[in-house]
């Protein structure tokens, strides 16, 4: 059935049919699209969610001193799930969408999938000849059937075991980061020091964060996780899925976890600096997260190593991309280019945490370590883990399923919800949403 | 008026003025018959752009299958089908009345109590009557971010505080009851002060004489509060019942909030409003032809409450 191309800009004309006839004073606002690239000075907008570290580390001043003329104005949400959706609305008005927009992964099979015409095809751009230059799977998710590619990649999460070293050490388990990855080689064995940990850890303090980022480490590094590479739908058939779930859901309900959803609850924020849990699997941009939240008093104690499953593992990594509307898309695809060409990749990594999703930026990082996790070769382990992953098959309800499986076993080990029935009611809530 | 106006005019030089006047009446009619309609439009102009529009055009919605970020196409009524048949949607309608009956009802007794003994005189009476309604100036957000630190169940102070006495730290976020106790302490928290200001209203307009006579026939302090406040109060109490359902059938800030902006509302559901439900529908998981079928059973619940709460309130002034 044909139907009228936005609901939401029939709704923002009859408002400002009402307001002209309530006489308002104000004008109806409506902005003529500014020429295409206009020479002299351009402003650029980007806006981004939670820390990509462009602002943090200086990049976008660096770039306006570079290029006369540019200014950059920034604006950065800190949840994605809030900027997700705002933007959204922006997209499908038309009106209000940035220069530069960031794009998170488990949103870019949507973007790929249903919003073709919502982005600009950055083959037709000054970024089209850097496009090669990405990790070939990292572009590949961002290129529509069509071949039409919409984001650069910014950076990519391969995961790692960081683990406080202080905590283990009094639960008398080894702290050399070589030991441990040796000893913590499977997941099974890296419950079975979680065992060993409990019987003699400091009073309050869990092995791992909760079984919901247990279970996402877990996953992450299968490369068929919620869809095949047809499209389909496989979460409920797939062995890998269930494995990872009983596997999470078995440490939940033996204590093994602190009971603190990631991201979500207060707790797990303060956990880094109080100890509440020992290990948590971390992907390289919670570096900089952990950093932040344990602060100067937990440097020393985090240490880093490889993570347990021995195949590696992806979580997360972002895109800049450029919304279809945007008056200035070469200017900001320059900007983007360079934004997430490999030098300033490489400076990014040192500095935050984020790992390059370029062959060069990736070669450029291999040394680095990091005096904070008690010089952790994070280069080299970083490196090692992306080489290893899998390539992910993505989807665009990868997000929702996460959700729903997350918070099953949040019920798992704080509820004391069976394993079982919260793998029913998983299932039952996942065809509630997505159906 | 009118007679005046078509009774013939005598002189001719007259004529010009007399139109003028003519004319200005015809203004001045037309003036006073439309006046009272521009005086009222802002309004109403206001209620069709903001509340009449969406309102409609959410039932339009309603009755398709809309993806944020692509095109609807008309599904009927499959979405009030698959609502009505979801145990999530009924997990929240639950939710909203515990935590609505566990947060109203404790908040208008406290605000009663409140007004009453404000209702004395006594030092510092303005300073105590502003302080109360400063929680209701605070915003939901600020409000619930301190609750959800004193709720916390690593280092929060609920849980130092019940150390001390001997009981075991609860985790006020995951427990069922738990969760819908500490979100509900906020709302009363916030809307107590409100409520008793309004109360103590009411109870100023209540005669000092019959306080008198009830001194005079010997009723105690109880007695009267039983029997002339109470009574007196009726219609403030029956004001502050609907305004405080209606907001209860909306809460939505609070345990947004307290669950660190997860519309979940808990691993199980267990403190998810149906305001909650309807934003995880919209704008987590993107259906919002779904997201509108919710707004519009909301909707008319709230129309039936409203109903209700006037069907009684009428039972009452007759009964009185």
């Amino acid at each position: 059935m044909q139907l009228p191309p936005s609901p939401a800009r029939k709704g923002a004309a009859l408002v400002a049919g009402l307001a002209l006839l309530a006489a308002s004073a104000c004008g109806s606002g409506g902005t003529s699209p500014a020429p295409q690239d206009a020479a002299g000075p351009v402003e650029l907008s980007v806006s981004l969610f939670g820390t990509f570290g462009y602002q943090e580390t200086g990049l976008f001043a660096e770039y306006e001193k570079q290029n006369p003329g540019v200014t950059i104005k920034y604006d950065s949400t800190q949840s994605e799930d809030a900027y997700w959706p705002a933007l959204q609305t922006r997209l499908a008005s038309g009106k209000g969408s940035s220069d530069v927009q960031g794009i998170e992964v488990a949103r870019i099979a949507d973007v790929v999938t249903n919003q073709q015409d919502l982005w600009t095809d950055l083959r037709d751009t000054a970024a089209g000849s850097a496009v090669a230059g990405y990790l070939p799977w990292k572009e590949k998710a961002a290129t529509t059937k069509d071949g039409a590619v919409l984001g650069l990649g910014t950076d990519i999460g391969p995961m790692a075991l960081c683990y406080r070293s202080d905590l283990l050490g009094k639960a008398g388990l080894p702290t050399d980061p070589a030991t441990l990855a040796a000893q913590a080689s499977t997941w099974q064995d890296y419950l079975a020091l979680g065992e060993k940990y409990k019987a003699s850890a400091p009073a309050g303090s869990a092995w791992t964060d909760s079984a919901g980022g247990l279970y996402n480490a877990i996953v992450s590094g299968e490369q068929k996780i919620y869809y095949d590479a047809s499209g389909a739908l496989v979460y409920a058939d797939n062995p890998a899925v269930k494995q990872a779930f009983d596997t999470a859901a078995g440490a939940g309900s033996t204590g093994l976890t602190a009971k603190l959803e990631q991201f979500v609850d207060p707790g797990w924020d303060a956990g880094f600096g109080s100890g509440t849990f020992a290990t948590i699997a971390c992907p390289s941009w919670m570096i900089g997260y952990i950093k932040g939240k344990a602060g100067d008093a937990g440097a020393g104690k985090w240490n880093v190593t490889t993570l347990p499953g021995g195949r590696g593992a992806n979580w997360g990594g972002s895109y800049l991309a450029i919304p279809a509307t945007s008056p200035h898309k070469e200017q900001a695809a320059k900007l983007i280019t360079w934004l997430t060409a490999p030098e300033q990749q490489a400076r990014l990594f040192t500095k935050v945490g984020n790992f390059p999703s370029t062959t060069g930026g990736i070669a450029q990082v291999s040394a680095t370590t990091d005096p904070y996790f008690a010089n952790a070769p994070i280069g080299k382990i970083y490196s090692t883990a992306a080489q290893a992953a899998p390539v992910q098959i993505l989807g665009p309800d990868d997000g929702v399923l996460k959700k729903v499986m997350t918070k099953a076993l949040l019920s798992v080990e704080a509820n004391g919800v069976s394993p079982a029935d919260a793998w029913n009611a998983a299932q039952q809530a996942a065809k509630q949403q997505i159906g | 008026m009118t007679l005046t106006l078509s009774r013939p005019e005598p002189a001719a030089p007259d004529a010009p003025g007399q139109r003028r006047r003519a004319r200005r009446s015809r203004l001045h009619a037309f003036e006073a018959r439309s006046a009272p309609y521009a005086y009222i439009a802002p309004f109403f102009l206001l209620f069709a752009a903001f509340g009449l529009f969406p309102l409609i055009d959410t039932a339009w919605i309603s009755l398709h299958r809309y993806r944020l970020g692509s095109s609807m196409s008309f599904i009927g009524p499959d979405n009030f089908a698959w609502l009505f048949t979801n145990p999530a949607f009924y997990n929240a309608l639950l939710n909203t009345f515990t935590i609505g009956v566990l947060s109203t009802v404790p908040q208008l007794l406290l605000a009663l109590g409140l007004a009453h003994l404000l209702n004395h005189r006594m030092r510092g009476r303005t300073f105590f009557r502003v302080a109360m309604l400063m929680p209701y100036a605070t915003s939901v957000a600020a409000a619930t971010l301190v609750f959800a630190q004193l709720f916390s169940r690593d280092a929060g102070l609920i849980n130092w505080l019940l150390g001390v006495v001997g009981v075991n730290p609860v985790d006020w976020r995951n427990g069922s009851w738990a969760a819908q106790i500490a979100i509900s302490s906020i709302i009363i928290w916030r809307w107590t002060g409100y409520n008793a200001l309004i109360y103590l209203a009411g109870m100023q307009s209540i005669s000092q004489d019959l306080y008198e006579a009830a001194a005079l026939d010997g009723a105690n302090a109880w007695q009267q509060f039983r029997h002339v406040t109470l009574p007196g109060l009726r219609p403030t109490i029956l004001f502050t019942i609907v305004v405080s359902t209606i907001g209860a059938s909306q809460v939505f800030g609070e345990p947004l909030i307290f669950g660190g902006g997860a519309a979940e509302g808990g691993a199980l559901g267990q403190y998810q409003t149906l305001g909650l439900f309807l934003y995880q529908q919209g704008w987590q998981i993107g259906q919002l032809g779904r997201a509108a079928a919710v707004a519009w059973v909301m909707f008319l619940m709230i129309v039936v409450l409203v109903l209700v709460n006037a069907a009684l309130a009428r039972r009452r002034e007759r009964a009185a």
